[in-house]
């Protein structure tokens, strides 16, 4: 198996867990009238850690699964869950931040963008009632689990990809140093 | 080779986006999903939901406690609502029995040609005499002293002092008191004084000055005797139950001595009624 299958098979394998762990446990547990939703950050995680095509194509299969598991129509998760992946990719691959809370923020921007663009395609399609202020509220709540489990969530993802990923990102970020005994030092 | 892969990124990402739209195009207005992905994927689910169920109720039960200790207070603060409506309740429905029997009282001996003024009775003698009471009209709603006091049962006393919102009824077990009386029955009825039979007992008073060799018989009801003379009017009207006969000392003797219960609780008094225009008031 190369590198890339093995890749394929961890990122698949990820995806799967993520949404039957959604599904069957973290949606069941309502805390503080809200519930925490996995699938944006692990998809946010697979995009910061492996780039944009990897985190649209996963962002993709697993809305489609979402949306198959918990029969919603085919297609609204998938589409908000592959711009989520992308944009997080491209973000990693334009601009490599390297700040330690960027999984933090970007998993308050992944939810809110998740779960308002869900409530309002949902409106813009079927929903005929007046909209609520709870859904606001539920959404803050929603975001602040979120960001609570997103260090957790990106570490778990980070530990369980790298050793499939072509290059290690903590490799690549490490900085340049020059010994003593290096010539560059000695042309001081 | 930065176009190429830039090309395919774009394609990737357009084709998956037209996907999207054709998922949701072709399943819009159905119950969704796909039925044959979800018969493959339910028993999963199912095996994954039973797996990680002891881990759900586990965190659940942690949500629940701190749902519950949140409760706590306002279930608290609910109760002692609650309780004190409860108590308010009983209290009225308890008030509201009393004032039926005194309007039933009123209507059988009536007394409400007395014009009867209700009183809620405020203070109680502290000490263990049980001789005063303190009730909330006063000369304002034209209480004045001397004027016979009665609650649900008959005779309490009668009114000592006033003020303009308060008076002061001295109670028939005071030692200062005496009530002229007779019995309900007989002819004629046996006359004498109510009296205290000592200070500090409220349930037993005594029936004095009863003619020599007029027996009384135990359970006999004893009334005020009053009196329909302008010229000495009594201080009571006539027919107000005072108590019933429990002991009769050296019956038939001179010195007989007649006991009886008054038929008002004495210690227990909550309500009352100043029978204004009666004529013994002492202006």
């Amino acid at each position: 198996m190369n590198e890339r299958q093995h890749l394929r098979l961890r990122v698949g394998l990820l995806g799967a867990v993520t949404v039957l762990l959604q599904v069957t446990f973290v949606s069941q547990i309502r805390i503080a009238g809200g519930i925490a939703d996995i699938v944006p950050l692990v998809v946010l995680a697979v995009g910061l850690l492996c780039g944009a095509l990897t985190g649209a194509v996963f962002g993709f299969a697993v809305g489609l699964f979402v949306d198959i598991a918990l029969f919603h129509w085919l297609g609204i998760s998938s589409l908000l869950l592959l711009t989520i992946g992308f944009a997080a990719g491209r973000i990693q691959e334009a601009r490599d931040p390297e700040g330690a809370f960027v999984p933090l923020f970007g998993a308050a921007a992944a939810t809110l963008t998740y779960v308002l663009g869900y409530a309002i395609i949902q409106f813009l399609l079927d929903v005929e009632a007046p909209v609520s202020g709870v859904i606001l509220r539920q959404t803050l709540v929603t975001m602040l689990l979120n960001m609570l489990l997103a260090l957790p969530v990106y570490a778990l993802v980070r530990s369980w990809l790298v050793p499939a990923l072509p290059t290690d990102p903590r490799r690549r970020r490490r900085r340049a140093t020059t010994t003593s005994l290096s010539p560059l030092s000695r042309a001081r | 080779m930065y176009d190429k892969s830039v090309r395919r990124r774009r394609a990737v990402l357009g084709l998956l986006v037209v996907s999207c739209l054709i998922l949701l195009t072709a399943t819009f207005g159905s119950t969704g999903g796909a039925g044959f992905f979800n018969e493959v994927i339910s028993p999963i689910q199912e095996g994954a939901s039973r797996a990680l169920k002891p881990v759900r109720d586990l965190v659940g039960w942690f949500g629940d406690t701190l749902d519950a200790k949140g409760q706590v207070k306002d279930l608290r603060t609910e109760r002692d609502a609650l309780r004190q409506q409860a108590v308010a309740a009983q209290a009225a429905e308890r008030e509201n029995a009393e004032l039926r029997k005194q309007l039933e009282m009123n209507q059988a001996l009536g007394l409400d040609a007395y014009a009867p003024v209700g009183a809620r009775v405020i203070t109680y003698d502290p000490s263990v005499w049980y001789s005063r009471i303190g009730i909330d009209k006063g000369s304002g709603d034209g209480v004045k002293p001397g004027m016979p006091v009665v609650a649900p049962g008959g005779l309490v006393g009668t009114v000592e002092a006033v003020t303009r919102g308060t008076a002061q009824v001295t109670l028939i077990t005071d030692s200062s008191s005496g009530v002229p009386a007779r019995t309900n029955v007989g002819n004629p009825p046996v006359q004498g004084v109510v009296e205290s039979s000592g200070a500090g007992n409220p349930n037993d008073l005594l029936l004095n000055y009863t003619p020599p060799r007029r027996e009384v018989r135990l359970k006999s009801r004893i009334v005020t005797a009053g009196t329909n003379s302008r010229k000495f009017n009594s201080l009571y009207p006539p027919n107000i139950p005072i108590g019933e006969v429990t002991r009769v000392d050296d019956a038939g003797s001179d010195s007989q001595q007649v006991h009886l219960r008054p038929y008002v609780d004495l210690r227990g008094l909550e309500f009352v009624q100043v029978l204004t225009a009666v004529n013994g008031g002492r202006a």
